[in-house]
């Protein structure tokens, strides 16, 4: 064994606290040796052990008849959709590498979600991501969102899955450090799954796929000073994606799966090999004798701490029976991919990892991982000063516009800002429709509808966070973002299933940011009880800020799984037909609060969450459903950025019609046209089912207000003509080119 | 051909409703390939034909009469597109039989890979803006007196979605003529309403050119993808024609 024992003055080095390095020796017996105490410093680590945040997540409602996989037990949520089907999804951040090589940073963060999926055993068949990014006026700025753009791009095309969706958002806050989200959903017949996990001793432990080289050691950066003095510098600290060895694992790994040989299988993202051989080894209760010179690598001469930190892209773990190696390796030589046999299943419930027949490392699996001994931290958490000042806002302290001459620049402030305006600049980067299952391609709708061939389903997806609602107030703002998940599934005609959550975060050390977390979480529980959408996992970011600006707005991106039993009651968000009546479900609000229009255009930076009741939109989203499913509307479209105008503008723009509505003396008209109070729904209705529609709402007991009508293409507010559709649209569609061209 | 009776000129009016013809379709997979599965769910399941799976690695071509190549990225397309995939033993094959006069079709990178294999003329460049492009245009049939645009209106727009990062199509000008004087345009980029004009060309290519077919009129490549439109849940069966065309029997 290596005889280099470690001090706390390397375990500092290495992220780890005093108290962290005095467990490890308790655990040990003895003082680690630098392989050692890396193991566990990156299985301590807040990415891989949640050890700062898990406390609170365990508040989180996780139950529902169709979880077939908890929170935390798999690498992604396992949904039962029926006809004996599954649909596995997750989220999950890449925030930093993307901060560092926008490129590269994306272009990884897409591979890794989808290893997650198909890691489970289901074929990924649509993604999502969910960017932010600082003042687009930057050429920082431009730099980056070109490059991640370019990146899951790149990568997503490449590997055959379409992007569907997403959403796109710009704050000073993000200036520094930007926010790349990203979602992946699968389909797998229940019983087909594979679980992350490893038993019965003597079954030999593959590993598949890429070589590993030294790109993504997080370690090796801080233990320069000890081991690697003079090669530290080499090692790059982002890792680089091949979404073509991606897609032949994908294929190599769905084949052994078949094959009916596989005992568990995990993927290898943070922390690589340690992670893997110590989550399945500790979630079976068996221990594993590892070889590291039997690693395929690239580059000679790799060490111990670098073969098993190293975080290179497009790998697995898979162990399987005894007597099937010829089996696992006839079907990876098929697809041209590494596969060796690394090491051997034990009863020992320990790791033992050699190098060339010496011992370089020996740890207690259970020890180091979540749920076993990793540490568990409660964290203090204040209300920051600002939370008071959002309160003090009135909407009286902001002159009401008079002029049509202003409304209409409001308007065309609102249409070309990059946070309301045609994401297409982006989504047309995006392979959108390879897989023919993305059926909002020529039906826009709320949510993104992918239907699963050979059945009459579908599900509806989507990624949602008004991240300026959740600094205003992280607790309800979190709820909205909840709720406005579920609203869209709903209004494409999906019913809303379970969430995965990437909570982006500061310093959690941070008691004024660990304030945001405690809120976020609370918002997240009572809003995912209310709809009944279990919490399946996803990831914790924290420390996305800079020394000099702060935190990044708390940003607790939703990604929410929906089902459509019958993929013919997907509805879309655009009029259909001049003529048809326009109506509001819900009831309006005399309500700016945290508007775009009130933070770009009025240029009030503090102001608090917009109107919400969690019960009032419960009510909302039921009554839309029943429209839905008995064909009273004909499109329905949620009022959220950018308030009704723009939600009659957007349903108006596809099939180039336009509207012609009236507002409400009782409301302040630039609240009634431009404020984002919550539970809103516009949607559209035959002249002839008028009576029927009135009907129906009045026995819901929900508010409702005819607006007025579709127009074959001109947008009329209370008689007066405000635009064409087509010189709107035309504005719409091009703002973000534009000022990424400039 | 295997089951086919009468020409599809003496029966113009009943192609629509049923296929004269059955052929025997192979789909090549090439590592990388990504529209495989879409191709042969349309050919299998749309169009009711008989579909097998052609491995790259592979030399036989289990007696296809007809050869699709699948948009994706072959090989990763990590050097240019197209350009490795040609020198696999699969395309070997897939070369003899265009050149006795079989059907071969490829879509996207399949399109890249005939124009690199030499079965066709041209090259496939960079799009004009530099970027991955994919959303749906319009194309313009340019002649039906050819297998796979037969049953097509030669003054309609189709709707049929693009997806590619390379498919600027470009030729010498000597080429480009005996191409246009020989009827060899398949399909021009257009605009909603069938207009051919250079701000309807959604990549760059030369002529608003979106698909070619070879002297011989037996092999066909185009960029845009008909296999993502020819299904009704998808709201566009535009592409479903080009399918059609392909089962209704040889020109008289």
């Amino acid at each position: 064994m290596e005889q280099t024992l470690t001090t706390v003055e390397t375990a500092k080095q290495l992220g780890l606290l005093e108290e962290e390095f005095e467990k490890i020796k308790s655990i040990l017996g003895r003082t680690p040796n630098f392989t050692e105490l890396s193991i566990f410093s990156v299985m301590w680590s807040e990415h891989c052990s949640y050890k700062n945040s898990i406390v609170w997540l365990k508040k989180l409602p996780k139950d529902s008849p169709r979880m077939l996989a908890k929170a935390g037990e798999e690498n992604a949520g396992l949904v039962d959709i029926g006809d004996g089907l599954a649909c596995s999804f997750k989220i999950e951040s890449h925030n930093h590498p993307s901060a560092i090589e926008p490129y590269q940073g994306a272009a990884t963060g897409v591979g890794g979600i989808n290893r997650d999926i198909f890691t489970m055993g289901a074929r990924p068949i649509a993604q999502l991501n969910s960017l932010r990014f600082g003042d687009i006026t930057k050429d920082k700025t431009k730099g980056l969102l070109k490059g991640v753009v370019k990146g899951i791009g790149d990568y997503g095309n490449a590997f055959g899955i379409p992007t569907v969706g997403g959403e796109l958002f710009f704050d000073p806050s993000y200036n520094i450090n930007p926010l790349v989200n990203a979602f992946s959903a699968g389909i797998v017949e229940s019983g087909k799954t594979v679980s992350a996990t490893s038993y019965g001793v003597g079954n030999p432990v593959f590993i598949v796929g890429s070589a590993t080289g030294k790109d993504g050691i997080h370690g090796a950066a801080f233990a320069s000073k000890d081991i690697t003095e003079d090669s530290a510098n080499d090692l790059p600290s982002v890792q680089v994606g091949d979404p073509f060895q991606e897609k032949l694992l994908l294929e190599a790994t769905l084949d052994v799966i078949e094959s009916g040989c596989v005992i568990g299988m995990q993927d290898m993202g943070a922390a690589g090999i340690t992670c893997s051989t110590s989550e399945m080894s500790a979630k079976g209760e068996h221990g594993m004798e590892i070889w590291l010179d039997k690693v395929p690598t690239r580059q000679p001469n790799m060490k111990p701490f670098e073969i098993l930190l190293s975080e290179s892209q497009e790998r697995m773990l898979i162990v399987v029976k005894k007597g099937e190696e010829a089996t696992i390796k006839k079907i990876c030589d098929k697809w041209d991919l590494y596969c060796e046999q690394i090491g051997v299943v034990n009863d020992s419930k320990r790791l033992t990892y050699f190098q060339n027949g010496e011992l370089v490392a020996d740890v207690p699996a259970d020890d180091l991982v979540l749920g076993g001994g990793a540490p568990v931290y409660h964290r203090e958490y204040r209300e920051p000063a600002y939370f008071q000042e959002t309160k003090k806002f009135k909407i009286d302290s902001v002159s009401e516009p008079k002029s049509l001459e202003e409304f209409k620049k409001i308007a065309e402030h609102l249409v070309s800002h990059p946070n309301i305006c045609s994401r297409r600049w982006v989504s047309e980067q995006y392979d959108s429709m390879v897989g023919t299952a993305t059926m909002t391609t020529n039906m826009p709708s709320d949510a993104a509808i992918v239907k699963i061939k050979g059945t009459n389903k579908a599900i509806a997806i989507k990624v949602d966070c008004n991240s300026r609602y959740v600094n205003a107030d992280p607790e309800e703002g979190t709820a909205i973002a909840v709720a406005e998940a579920a609203r869209n599934i709903v209004c494409s005609g999906g019913e809303p299933l379970a969430i995965t959550n990437c909570l982006n975060f500061g310093n959690p050390y941070v008691p004024e940011v660990y304030w945001h977390f405690v809120g976020a979480i609370k918002g997240m529980k009572k809003a995912c009880e209310k709809f009944e959408t279990p919490v399946t996992g996803g990831n914790v970011s924290f420390y996305n800020q800079s020394s000099d600006e702060g935190p990044v707005f708390p940003t607790p991106t939703i990604g929410m799984l929906g089902l459509l039993e019958d993929k013919s009651n997907a509805m879309t968000l655009a009029f259909q037909k001049a003529g048809d009546l326009i109506y509001l479900v819900g009831e309006a609000q005399n309500d700016i609060n945290s508007s775009e229009y009130l933070y770009s255009y009025q240029k009030v930076a503090l102001s608090p969450a917009p109107h919400f009741d969690l019960e009032e939109e419960y009510k909302v989203q039921n009554t839309i459903k029943e429209l839905i499913k008995s064909k009273a509307i004909t499109s329905a479209h949620d009022v959220s950025d950018g308030g009704l105008y723009i939600a009659l503008l957007e349903a108006a723009m596809p099939k180039h019609l336009g509207f012609s509505i009236k507002t409400n003396s009782d409301f302040r008209k630039d609240a009634y046209l431009f404020g984002e109070s919550q539970s809103r729904v516009v949607v559209s209705v035959k002249a002839e089912q008028k009576a029927a529609f009135e009907e129906m709402l009045k026995s819901k007991n929900t508010g409702f207000t005819l607006l007025g009508e579709v127009t074959s293409g001109v947008c009329e507010i209370d008689g007066e003509t405000w635009h064409q559709t087509s010189d709107m649209k035309h504005v719409y569609d091009n703002a973000l080119g534009e000022i990424m061209a400039n | 051909m295997k089951k086919g009776r009468k020409s599809a000129k003496q029966n113009h009016e009943t192609l629509k409703i049923s296929y004269l013809w059955a052929m025997k379709f192979g789909v090549v997979i090439f590592p990388g390939s990504n529209c495989d599965q879409d191709v042969i769910d349309v050919l299998s399941k749309t169009m009711n034909q008989e579909v097998v799976k052609l491995w790259h690695k592979d030399h036989d071509l289990q007696g296809c009469d007809f050869i699709m190549l699948p948009g994706g990225f072959s090989y990763g397309d990590y050097l240019r597109s197209g350009a490795i995939a040609r020198f696999s033993p699969i395309m070997q094959e897939v070369i003899q039989h265009a050149n006795r006069g079989g059907y071969v079709m490829g879509i996207c990178n399949g399109f890249q890979i005939l124009t690199e294999a030499g079965l066709l003329p041209g090259a496939l460049l960079r799009n004009q803006e530099q970027k991955f492009l994919c959303k749906n245009v319009y194309v313009k049939p340019q002649t039906t007196s050819l297998l796979a645009t037969q049953l097509l209106d030669t003054n309609k727009a189709y709707k049929i979605p693009v997806a590619h990062g390379e498919g600027r199509f470009y030729t010498d000008a000597d080429t480009l003529k005996k191409i246009q004087d020989n009827d060899q345009v398949m399909f021009r980029y257009c605009s909603h309403d069938g207009i051919i004009a250079p701000e309807f060309d959604c990549n760059g290519s030369l002529d608003n050119i979106a698909g070619i077919t070879n002297e011989g009129r037996n092999v066909f490549g185009m960029m845009p993808h008909p296999e993502r439109a020819a299904d009704a849940d998808l709201g566009n069966t535009d592409g479903k024609a080009i399918f059609e065309s392909l089962l209704a029997g040889v020109l008289a």
